[in-house]
């Protein structure tokens, strides 16, 4: 029972980690063709997320190899049910991947704008899906005791579930332009702050809304209400959104995303908690629910599991904090003029 | 076509398509350090340029590599959930270990190499290549003792209708698993040893960047027959392992019907698996399979007959990609014993040059075809002898699995065409003039 209750907060946490990590860039990305007037601008942009988007995208990797190896189960009718949204997020990040790589290696106009055009939808459409798939989980999946999935893909485009896609979307726009407001200069920069202004307000109302709809469509709130206690985590999103503006106003870019970074895992964590302890709720059929206690591995898997993660984990942060660190400052010409660099 | 099929051709498209970018991506990220090595320790800027210019391919090739793993990751979970939920307890923390371990590292530090050049020491910069080259490397053996797995299980109890561990250490020391990795690892360097021969090659016809290339290609002769050596000699133990544990495989393998002792080897055979014996048969050598198989040529091999026929692999694409495989391989050694030969005067021959040059394509070809060996004569099962293919699919729609595979092969087809021609153009316009300073 302990151990797969630990899994099953590990499991929130990575996947609240790569929201908080590659949320920044797949923002930027969806971003880019709006903030990217100039080629100069687009480099910088580029460069912005360059040497930390991969290292970010292991964070999903792992939260699906960790849902493969503690949740079978799960990992197998999560990711058979959510087929057709998760074959579209997945082809999104390929062309997105390469398009860093393929972008500014051919000298013609032409080529860049396909490869733009790729970074746009590689960085959008996940960022929608994502959240649009996490939403209908907190509502429930029509699955039967089977574990088959008795819907589409359009019926994961119910109305609350495109609440949670604007959600994420909203979150990781913020996210990113505070993250352009950290590495980026001139124009650019100024384009970025005025927009992460003019987002705050948007992402509050969608956020408000988001939680006023999870109370009439999913049972979420049913884990707050018996430990009203744990209204400590909407407590700190709230605070976090709150803290955005206040270090925006006063141009402190870096705390600002450190900021928007706290929101997006309280709020990951906000749902994780009222799922409790579901990972994958039917909404056919509460006995059909898969969670932590009906649908984990062996004790054995659990404890060597648990070993890797708190022996490799700690490691993995250190030298990501370490490489953030390298690179939370400003892109300089002289940067971008590095040519074996995208 | 069915669902089962459909996913097979998809995870086929998928997992071939994704090696023909990891074994560059294993073998080179290794010369890349040793270069940048060398650079720091003599100071020598043909090294640096070596590294900056075969970094680049490199780095083009390592997207392609990176792109292509990630949906490989999810299609257990998309389109083998039955496999996922039988098999998981085992063979998801394999998956889930080789994320934590290796790709955590090697996406990070690759992301430092390439932005780090000005704000590392030198050192620390060439420390950082190491570090992705050792995570590719790491990534190969988890991912390699998963594969190892699915051909030989072990270590488990069936439990509740499903596969649970009950020996760790078995698992991650399973002899098939770890044939793989000392098989599968040099073969990527003799890829990797090709690849930088050829281009030196066309470089060399052409008498541009002498010293460079030539360098280069020195590097990639000893690389490759050492390589080519151990893989020779791996690849006999494996054959060795097939036999004990997957006599099948190993009948089909050699097209191989009647069990019988001292059994021979046929130069040249057509397989007619409807009529269950070869079709063609030219040039035997008797005792030879069971030399092959057992190291003793009076040892009696299994034959397909004696193996019930839905147990039976698809006998010609197991057969041909053996024998591809095997030539390819005593071809490797000999290639690069010449070039040891013609080493002082490698820019005179011509013909030897050329002959390197168009043998880029065919480590390419040996390790596909290994694979479609391992993958292909394993069938009918999905986990050797405990869940077949068949019954390893997800309850999914075939007009999803059929919109995906399409999608699959539009997209990777015109990824492969831009990467290969990025790599090729890259490769020709050749290194940095040397007057560049950095
Ligand atoms: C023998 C080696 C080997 C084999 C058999 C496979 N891979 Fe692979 N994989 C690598 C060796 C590798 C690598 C060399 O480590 C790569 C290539 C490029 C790279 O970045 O790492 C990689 C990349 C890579 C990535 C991207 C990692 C990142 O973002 O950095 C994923 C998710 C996978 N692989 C997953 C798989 C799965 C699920 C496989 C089995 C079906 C598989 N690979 C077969
Ligand atoms: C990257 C190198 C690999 C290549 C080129 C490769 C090739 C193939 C091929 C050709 C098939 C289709 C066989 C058939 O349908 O007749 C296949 C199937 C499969 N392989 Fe591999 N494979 C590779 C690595 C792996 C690894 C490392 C794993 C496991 C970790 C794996 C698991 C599977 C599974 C689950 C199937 C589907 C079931 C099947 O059709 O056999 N493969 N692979
Ligand atoms: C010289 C003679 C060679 C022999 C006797 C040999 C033997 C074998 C055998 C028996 C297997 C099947 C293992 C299985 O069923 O899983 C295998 C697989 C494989 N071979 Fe070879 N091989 C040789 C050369 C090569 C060469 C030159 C390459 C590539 C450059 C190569 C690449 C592979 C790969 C990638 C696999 C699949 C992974 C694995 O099972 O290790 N082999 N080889």
């Amino acid at each position: 029972m302990v151990l797969q209750s630990v899994w099953f907060f590990l499991w929130g946490l990575l996947w609240a980690v790569f929201f908080m990590t590659d949320g920044f860039d797949l923002g930027i990305g969806s971003l880019y063709p709006f903030l990217g007037r100039s080629e100069r601008d687009k480099h910088m942009m580029i460069h912005a997320m360059g040497p930390l988007w991969d290292g970010n995208e292991v964070w999903l990797l792992t939260a699906g190899g960790v849902t493969f190896a503690a949740f079978p189960l799960v990992y197998a009718v999560m990711f058979s049910s959510l087929y057709s949204a998760l074959m579209l997020i997945l082809f999104a990040l390929i062309l997105r991947g390469v398009s860093f790589e393929f972008r500014n290696k051919v000298d013609s106009p032409a080529w860049k704008k396909v490869w733009d055009a790729c970074i746009f939808i590689g960085s959008f459409l996940p960022a929608l899906l994502f959240g649009v798939a996490f939403a209908n989980i907190f509502k429930g999946i029509p699955i039967d005791q089977n574990g088959v999935y008795l819907g589409n893909l359009f019926t994961l485009l119910n109305p609350y579930g495109l609440l949670g896609g604007l959600l994420f979307l909203c979150l990781f726009l913020v996210h990113g332009a505070l993250w352009l407001t950290v590495r980026t200069d001139g124009s650019l920069a100024q384009r970025a702050e005025s927009l992460a202004g003019k987002l705050w307000p948007v992402l509050t109302g969608v956020a408000v809304v988001f939680l006023a709809a999870t109370y009439i469509f999913t049972p979420l709130y049913d884990n707050y209400l018996a430990h009203p206690v744990l209204f400590l985590v909407p407590a700190i999103s709230v605070a976090a959104i709150v803290g955005i503006k206040v270090f925006l106003m006063q141009k402190a870019f870096f705390k600002a995303w450190l900021a928007s970074a706290a929101t997006i895992v309280s709020c990951t964590f906000f749902g994780v908690i009222g799922l409790f302890p579901n990972l994958f709720p039917s909404s056919i059929d509460a006995t059909y629910s898969l969670s932590a206690f009906n649908a984990s591995s062996s004790p054995l898997t659990l404890k060597i599991m648990l070993i890797v993660v708190l022996l490799f984990v700690p490691v993995v942060l250190a030298y990501q904090i370490w490489a953030y660190k390298l690179f939370s400052v400003k892109v300089t010409d002289d940067d971008l003029a590095h040519e074996e660099m995208y | 076509m069915d669902v089962v099929m459909l996913s097979r051709l998809q995870f086929a498209a998928a997992t071939m398509f994704h090696f023909l970018f990891v074994p560059l991506t294993l073998g080179l990220s290794v010369l890349v350090a040793y270069m940048e090595t060398q650079y720091v320790r003599t100071g020598d800027e043909t090294y640096l340029r070596m590294t900056k210019f075969w970094g680049k391919l490199f780095l083009i090739n390592f997207a392609l590599g990176v792109v292509t793993g990630i949906t490989l990751e999810f299609q257990f979970g998309t389109n083998w959930s039955r496999y996922s939920a039988y098999v998981g307890d085992v063979f998801g923390s394999l998956l889930a270990i080789e994320a934590s371990v290796a790709f955590f590292l090697e996406s990070t530090f690759i992301g430092i190499w390439i932005f780090g050049w000005k704000k590392l020491s030198k050192k620390a910069h060439a420390t950082v290549m190491w570090l992705v080259a050792a995570a590719g490397n790491v990534s190969a053996v988890w991912i390699l003792l998963a594969n190892g797995w699915m051909q030989q299980p072990v270590g488990f109890t069936i439990r509740d209708g499903r596969a649970e561990l009950t020996d760790f250490l078995a698992v991650i020391t399973n002899k098939f698993g770890l044939l793989e990795i000392v098989h599968t690892v040099p073969s990527a360097f003799i890829l990797a040893a090709f690849f930088m021969m050829g281009i030196s090659a066309w470089h060399l016809l052409k008498k541009q960047h002498v010293e460079f290339f030539t360098r280069s290609f020195n590097i990639g002769l000893v690389v490759g027959l050492v390589s080519s050596l151990v893989v020779a000699v791996t690849g006999d133990m494996h054959a060795v392992h097939v036999t004990r544990t997957q006599p099948a495989k190993l009948a089909a393998m050699e097209s191989h019907w009647e069990t019988q002792t001292r059994a021979p080897i046929v130069m040249f055979a057509v397989p007619d698996e409807k009529n269950e014996r070869n079709a063609i048969e030219i040039g035997r050598l008797p005792g030879a399979l069971s030399f092959l198989g057992h190291h003793d040529v009076n040892a009696a091999v299994i034959g397909l007959k004696d193996i019930p026929k839905d147990e039976r692999p698809p006998v010609l694409p197991t057969f041909i990609s053996f024998r591809t495989m095997v030539a390819l391989g005593t071809l490797f050694p000999l290639l690069t014993i010449v070039g040891l030969f013609l080493k002082s005067r490698l820019l005179e021959s011509r013909w030897y040059l050329w002959v390197m040059l168009f043998a880029i394509p065919l480590p390419y070809l040996a390790i596909e075809m290994g694979w479609v060996l391992a993958e292909v004569g394993r069938q009918p099962w999905i986990v050797y002898g405990l869940l077949k293919t068949a019954h390893a699919s997800s309850p999914v729609a075939a007009s999803q699995v059929m919109t995906s595979l399409s999608g699959f092969i539009l997209v990777y087809g015109l990824l492969g065409i831009v990467g290969f021609y990025l790599i090729a153009d890259f490769a020709k316009k050749g290194p940095q003039p040397a007057t560049e300073n950095e």
